[in-house]
């Protein structure tokens, strides 16, 4: 479906984008980034991406869809129980409302996305339905998707985000720019896994805004590797407190590349939680980027927050910058955090050497050792994704 | 057991090493020949760790003098991991944690670097499960740790049992059991003791670091030396270790007061 909603939204977007102009280092939130790696991304051509052979075929029980390839993403695909798709009435009224409650509508990466999104996927989840892999396709140029997810009260899913970069040519620059909107009823839960991963002339614009009712829980995992220039942004909302949120995340970056991870999460309300482990393994001479905003305002009395950022650098030319941004008002509250940024252990190096295990694959080892506790936490369609060719990279394992 | 025509395994000469610029062995003479086992006494700070890690390649230490061959080889210009291929074993004082690793794919990496230096096949994940459970017998060791992550979360004792696993694992020719009795209680050492006992053969040989007799009531050395400001200064049978538990190490620093070295 090419959603008429899109329409006016696009001709927005493309005026604000205008208007707003390209970012500058001046901003805080865009001052460590390579913002001519940002407008080479920009200036790419929209294209429909397709569907490719590497993929892994789909778990039983699992249902999967394909987006920007410019066919319906529903088109072919039987929905599950208690999978429904928005009509455009529902989708007008409830498209951008959680962009706006988490105060991202207007930011740059979402506007991109405005003025370049043709379709959007959008569903409601009713009780618990079995798990919804989505995969973005890929394309020579930039690929715009937009999701829309309203999970009612008490319903609960697994939601697995696959975004693959493969190329028809090698030689065209690829690009994604995604939005997913999630709204999270009273006492639902999302378990959310997103493997981003790619190689060569790649970029990455993702951006998440999740809206959480209380008692609701979601639990966000995210493994991002091998993007030249990738920005994820996932930003969360507690609206009225009391609701759980979990945010596990690792950035794999090698060679020249470049990824930031933006995280905000925001408790409106009292007596929230956060659990939020962000892990980035820098190597060569790449830069990776954390920034972990949590917002505790007056209201949001005996909320209970903790953030750890553990960085490992592969490579004495590698940078890591990362930054906790926290912004307590409330008095009543447990709010913690830490950053660590080590090198590989070399005891544990010499431990695995002196067993015969070459140093390379000791290294190898200790860094699958390392990332381990984020991967693992994907949902069970990931290691077939992991092991695919299309994800698959045997110079960095997983 | 001491053969005169026995291989010579390791031949120590005049070994000089340092630690961040600091001299530690100052010239160790050690011989050891198939079948033999030697235990290694000596104060703190008398270089024995100091000589199980040059020995086993360990980067942070610098040989500056003398020579170590290895079954008439060169042992220093190898790699740590070549060293461990073709038959030298560490058992480490302080087995380190990975965590993230699983017990069972090191014990299977390092098994399978062992065996292809040895022109034997390497074992499958199946194959490997079922060897090694043959092997946990050696130190009555309970599957369920081959699911862990490295010895992480592993008591004392727990490290050192794992440390003889790897041992029985990997067939060394000549192993090297850094204080592998300390932190054990008599039940544990007893265990341990067994498992070097087992793998013991006239074919290969061991050195025992230790401060105690008490291994040396489960393990039989055919040699005791006794270091000392970064060599061996003197070198007896069993009887040396039992002596030692009279009289102590202060005779230790008379002669080498004798000897103007300190």
């Amino acid at each position: 479906m090419v959603n008429t909603v899109l329409t006016p939204v696009q001709k927005r977007g493309q005026a604000n984008l205008e208007r707003l102009g390209l970012p500058t280092r001046r901003q805080e939130a865009w001052r460590l980034t390579d913002l001519k790696r940002l407008e080479a991304m920009a200036s790419l051509p929209s294209v429909e991406g397709s569907a490719q052979h590497a993929w892994p075929s789909i778990h039983q029980g699992v249902t999967r869809f394909v987006i920007g390839t410019g066919v319906d993403p529903l088109e072919g695909v039987q929905l599950p129980e208690g999978v429904s798709p928005l009509s455009e009435a529902e989708l007008e009224q409830a498209l951008g409302h959680t962009l706006d409650r988490c105060g991202c509508a207007e930011t740059w990466p979402v506007e991109l996305n405005h003025a370049r999104s043709q379709r959007v996927l959008a569903l409601r989840v009713r009780g618990s339905v079995a798990p919804l892999e989505i995969v973005l396709a890929a394309g020579g140029g930039l690929v715009a998707t937009r999701v829309l997810l309203l999970l009612e009260e008490k319903a609960e899913l697994d939601l697995f985000q696959v975004i693959p970069a493969e190329r028809e040519s090698a030689a065209a620059p690829l690009a994604h720019s995604h939005v997913i909107e999630v709204h999270l009823g009273q006492e639902a839960r999302l378990r959310h896994g997103v493997l981003a991963s790619a190689s060569d002339d790649s970029s990455l614009l993702a951006h998440l805004a999740v809206e959480q009712e209380p008692r609701s829980s979601y639990d966000f995992v995210s493994v991002c590797r091998g993007w030249r220039f990738g920005r994820l942004e996932p930003r969360v909302l507690q609206v009225d407190g009391q609701a759980t949120t979990r945010l596990t995340g690792l950035a794999m970056t090698g060679t020249d590349e470049q990824f930031a991870t933006h995280t905000s999460v925001c408790f409106e309300g009292p007596e929230g939680s956060l659990d939020q482990l962000q892990k980035a393994v820098a190597a060569d001479r790449s830069h990776s980027i954390f920034n972990g905003a949590i917002q505790v305002p007056r209201a949001a009395q005996r909320t209970d927050a903790s953030q750890l950022s553990r960085n490992l650098l592969l490579s004495n030319r590698a940078r890591v910058d990362a930054k906790p941004e926290l912004e307590i008002v409330a008095d009543d509250v447990r709010c913690a955090h830490g950053a660590t940024v080590s090198q590989l252990q070399q005891d544990q190096l010499f431990y695995l050497r002196s067993r015969g295990v070459a140093a390379d694959e000791a290294a190898a080892l200790l860094l699958k050792g390392y990332c381990c506790d984020v991967v693992d936490r994907l949902p069970s369609m990931a290691p077939s994704w992991l092991a695919s060719a299309a994800i698959n990279d045997p110079a960095r394992p997983l | 057991m001491i053969r005169p025509d026995a291989e010579l395994l390791l031949d120590i000469s005049d070994l000089h090493a340092s630690v961040e610029d600091q001299p530690i062995l100052k010239g160790v003479n050690l011989q050891v020949r198939a079948g033999e086992i030697h235990a290694v006494m000596g104060r703190n700070g008398s270089g024995k760790s100091t000589l199980s890690k040059v020995l086993a390649g360990h980067p942070a230490y610098r040989v500056t003098g003398g020579s170590v061959r290895y079954r008439g080889d060169d042992l220093l210009t190898l790699e740590p991991e070549q060293r461990a291929r073709l038959g030298v074993f560490l058992g480490f004082q302080y087995p380190v944690e990975i965590p993230g690793v699983s017990n069972l794919e090191f014990l299977r990496v390092s098994t399978n670097a062992r065996r292809e230096t040895q022109g034997q096949e390497e074992l499958d994940t199946f194959d490997f499960e079922d060897h090694v459970r043959e092997r946990l017998k050696v130190v009555q060791m309970d599957p369920a740790f081959l699911d862990r992550s490295v010895n992480q979360g592993f008591s004392g004792g727990e490290k050192k049992r794992n440390e003889i696993l790897q041992m029985a694992l990997l067939e060394p020719v000549v192993s090297i059991l850094d204080e592998t009795d300390s932190g054990l209680d008599i039940d544990a050492l007893r265990i341990v003791a067994s498992g070097v006992n087992q793998l013991s053969s006239p074919e290969t040989a061991s050195i025992l670091i230790t401060h105690y007799q008490r291994l040396l009531d489960e393990i039989t050395p055919d040699y005791v030396h006794v270091m000392a400001a970064g060599r061996i200064l003197r070198t007896g049978g069993r009887e040396l270790a039992l002596e030692l538990e009279q009289i102590g190490y202060d005779w230790v620093d008379e002669q080498l007061a004798a000897e103007g070295v300190v």
